[in-house]
């Protein structure tokens, strides 16, 4: 892999551009791997990077049906947070966070990281208890969180409204400083890179048709490229989770929904962080083009089509104008559906499963983007020595049967 | 938006409507002797099909009433509504030609190619 640098900018620059390597190969399928992963997104990506590079199983492919990073990774607005109120989350969300911190540089690819800062609101006595009471239990976790009153939160974030004549006025709110942002794309195609200099195939417009197994054990995987043989299957498909699992007759907990996004036009620096709000729905960012990253809650339906209805982007339109009244005459440029699994603890599903050989990856719902490298480097652990660690332990499937549900509802609400 | 058919208000606005989720799954009847495992398939394991999905949904701001829809959840075209403790009718519908493809309308996913039956046909 030719390592980008300032330097080496500065060379095919002045070569006119034309001495770039590709940064991926384009192989075959081969016949056979020792592992094959099932959706190449952020998740499937990192998932085969820490394969390669951990554990040494290069011999290894990420089957993609699209191209990489045009599911849910594509389509995200990457709000990276890890305050979560239970020590299982905590300790997933935050080993996640620390691996975001070096993952550039590791990668030799700028991820536009940015630990700008993501604020939950409160606009309730209630949700203010409820509010401070996840600072209390983050802080024991290890998490950096704290509580800002109304006052605060308008030094920490000039623009928003904390007038009291609103119907819902900003009691306070939650800070974490190294929560943030980072660029889609970027880590999409940093793992990518990463993981085909280190042996991975990554092959694209090939979708898997079929899981094959012999006396209860997976043997391969037919795709729209044929057929191809491989003792471990692991399916990091996102909101295509069940169909993955329907396939070999394991039932799930898992729906899938259409999620929506939506950017404004680009205009000058003017929110300094991420803002979210539960009680009155929606998120916010800004993105480094100057666009602002909007996005809230889920379409009640259950769908696959990745479009969802224009009442929802409504509502979430009318909270951000009693949060920032100063965006009321921006105009909206794109609008856009991913489909997520939701759990119905709304935490991830990362487990073995009855067919041996076969791994999921999924439910992440709303908010799974934070975890890709934490849920990535986990699961290879799980998939090389086919045993769950600590952090990946208490995701297993069987949660839903012995009841030690990871609950996450109250951080999750709106929550990505 | 979807235009919800109620069988007993007829043609609404979805925002009526609130979404009740996969249909026809009873209530067990001997719960006493189920274990963990089938209270786990009752309360938490669902179909989650791409594809013709039998739903229920209730009709909140109009008659009140649960009523059962069958959809396609992979291009959002409604086939059919019907009353509670009804079968499914027959329809049919755009499929996807595998389990997780995209039929040739009503997909918001250009990633992938979408091949047409006749295309499947033609290769
Ligand atoms: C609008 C929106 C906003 C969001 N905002 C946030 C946020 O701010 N913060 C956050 O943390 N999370 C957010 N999320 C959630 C986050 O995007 C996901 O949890 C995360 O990206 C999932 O990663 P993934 O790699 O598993 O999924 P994906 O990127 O969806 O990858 C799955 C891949 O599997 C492929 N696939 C499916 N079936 C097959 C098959 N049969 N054969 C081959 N390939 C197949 C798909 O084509 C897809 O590329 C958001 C999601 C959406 C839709
Ligand atoms: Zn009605």
């Amino acid at each position: 892999m030719k390592r980008y640098s300032a330097l080496e900018l500065i060379r095919q620059g002045l070569g006119g551009h034309r001495g770039w390597d590709r940064v991926w190969r384009k192989p075959e399928p081969k016949p056979s791997y020792d592992a094959v992963i099932i959706g190449g997104g952020g998740h499937g990506l990192a998932t085969a990077y820490y394969l390669a590079k951990l554990h040494g199983m290069t011999n290894i492919a990420v089957v993609e049906k699209g191209w990489i990073g045009g599911g849910n990774s594509g389509r995200n607005t990457t709000i990276i947070r890890s305050n979560y109120l239970f020590d299982e989350s905590a300790a997933i969300y935050n080993h996640a966070l620390d691996l975001w911190k070096g993952l550039g540089q590791e990668l030799n690819f700028n991820i536009m990281m940015s630990h700008r800062g993501v604020l939950n609101l409160a606009h309730d006595e209630g949700e203010m208890r409820q509010l401070k009471r996840r600072v209390e239990a983050n802080r024991l976790n290890g998490v950096d969180s704290e509580w800002l009153d109304a006052k605060e939160v308008k030094n920490f974030c000039p623009s928003i409204n904390i007038s009291g004549h609103i119907r819902y006025p900003v009691l306070g709110g939650t800070l974490q400083r190294s929560g943030g942002v980072n660029r889609h794309d970027g880590v999409v195609w940093g793992y990518a890179r990463a993981a085909d200099a280190l042996g991975v195939d990554i092959l694209q417009q090939t979708e898997v048709t079929g899981i094959l197994t012999e006396a209860g054990e997976v043997t391969g995987i037919e795709t729209t490229r044929g057929t191809i043989r491989t003792p471990k299957v692991a399916s990091v498909t996102a909101g295509h989770t069940s169909v993955m699992a329907n396939m070999l007759d394991i039932r799930l907990p898992v729906e899938s929904h259409p999620l929506q996004a939506l950017v404004s036009e680009p205009i000058k620096p003017i929110l300094n962080c991420v803002v979210m709000s539960n009680a009155v729905h929606v998120y916010c960012s800004q993105s480094d083009k100057g666009e602002l990253v909007i996005g809230a809650g889920i379409d009640a339906q259950l769908s696959y089509t990745q479009r969802g209805n224009l009442d929802i982007i409504e509502h979430q339109m009318a909270s951000l104008m009693e949060l920032f009244p100063i965006f009321s005459r921006l105009r909206m440029m794109r609008q856009w559906g991913g489909i997520v699994d939701v759990c119905p603890d709304a935490s991830p599903i990362i487990s073995k499963t009855p067919v041996k050989g076969f791994y999921v990856n999924g439910g992440w719902g709303t908010g799974g983007w934070k975890a890709t490298p934490g849920s990535g480097h986990v699961f290879a652990d799980l998939i090389a020595k086919d045993e769950p660690n600590r952090i990946a332990a208490p995701f297993a499937i069987d949660r839903f049967t012995t009841g030690a549900l990871v609950a996450e509802h109250g951080a999750a609400a709106v929550a990505h | 938006m979807f235009v919800i058919d109620c069988p007993n208000c007829g043609s609404r606005d979805q925002s009526e409507f609130t979404y009740a989720g996969e249909a026809h799954i009873a209530r067990p009847t001997e719960s006493e002797n189920m274990t963990d495992a089938e209270w786990a398939e009752f309360v938490f394991m669902r179909t989650n099909t791409k594809g013709l999905f039998a739903e229920r949904w209730w009709h909140a701001t109009g008659c009140r009433k649960f009523f059962n829809m069958l959809r396609n959840t992979a291009t959002d075209e409604i086939h059919a509504v019907y009353r509670i403790g009804e079968k499914p009718p027959k329809v049919t519908a755009n499929l996807p030609l595998t389990p997780a493809g995209e039929s040739s309308i009503g997909s918001g996913n250009d990633a992938v190619k979408i091949m047409t039956r006749d295309e499947e046909n033609a290769s």
